[in-house]
């Protein structure tokens, strides 16, 4: 019985928790993706020097991309074709069947700033509520939400940005 | 106990690489061709398109690996030539702003940042 190697694991796991271990925003020659070999490594933009005005977030792009949309601290353009339709739709969906967590709210808005209908509708999910079967197990192997939560959209860090509505007999957070 | 720790690590370090989150790994045809991967930065284009622009008007799945991306295409302006033209963006000319990633490396995206998720398909 030695106490000290779960303890050092312990220390390891809190650091990787709270984001203190693997720098954010390498410079590209050191990501380990780009070749530092490559005649344009210093000419492509560095990830920390844009994103580093953006609002900050914990995890992912360390980006709250949302809120760099709706502060205009970037203005993404919505289409490229000019008949293109742009569809807004500003609608929340609960989801309760979740279990002992909290149940999930759905923010059709902005996602739809994001996205277009037929991205989701009905490729991964059914237009009709609660017709889409999902679980947290799909949704970490990349199914149903997890297409673009922990791929592009901020990951699965932190459970109550998605399981945000108390249940029912829960004590509110 | 060891074997937890060990899927503890396993499903809690970042995947693989310490590039940026989204990045996406293309590399189908490149090595075979004597080429760098491509590495596309989801970072650097959703901060001038919103997502619907490649994957609802381009027509971009979004599954890593689900699009077949050539030069023969993008040339006739479909996926990345859509705006790579030297029009809306900088043109195919300039290979070596998209084919910068280190030979050999798989087709794939980061991404489970800090957790298990989908980057470590």
């Amino acid at each position: 019985m030695k106490l000290p190697k779960p303890r050092l694991s312990l220390a390891l796991l809190s650091a990787l928790l709270a984001g203190t271990v693997g720098a954010q925003w390498l410079p590209l020659g050191k990501d380990q993706v780009h070749d530092p070999q490559s005649p344009v490594i210093d000419i492509l933009q560095a990830p920390g020097e844009a994103l580093s005005q953006l609002p900050p977030d914990d995890a992912g792009n360390h980006v709250r991309w949302v809120d760099a949309l709706r502060g205009g601290y970037i203005q993404p353009r919505s289409t490229i074709f000019d008949n293109t339709q742009v569809r807004l739709l500003d609608q929340d969906i609960v989801m309760r069947n979740t279990g002992s967590a909290a149940y999930v709210r759905f923010p059709h808005r902005v996602h739809t700033e994001w996205l277009d209908c037929s991205n989701c509708h009905d490729y991964l999910f059914q237009r009709k509520a609660g017709a889409t079967r999902m679980n947290m197990l799909g949704i970490l192997s990349g199914e149903a939400c997890g297409r673009c939560h922990g791929a592009v959209a901020f990951p699965l860090t932190d459970c109550k940005r998605c399981h945000s509505v108390p249940a029912d007999g829960q004590v509110g957070q | 106990m060891k074997r937890v720790w060990g899927v503890a690590f396993a499903l809690l370090l970042p995947a693989g690489a310490a590039a940026e989150y989204g990045d996406v790994v293309l590399n189908r045809y490149s090595d075979d061709a004597g080429m760098r991967p491509v590495v596309f930065p989801h970072w650097f284009h959703r901060m001038r398109f919103r997502c619907k622009v490649c994957h609802h008007e381009l027509g971009f799945e979004m599954r890593v690996g689900a699009n077949d991306v050539t030069m023969e295409g993008i040339i006739q302006g479909r996926y990345c030539g859509m705006c790579h033209n030297g029009d809306v963006a900088w043109s195919a000319e300039n290979c070596d702003l998209c084919h910068s990633g280190l030979p050999g490396l798989k087709t794939h995206i980061v991404g489970g940042h800090r957790t298990g998720g989908p980057g470590r398909w």
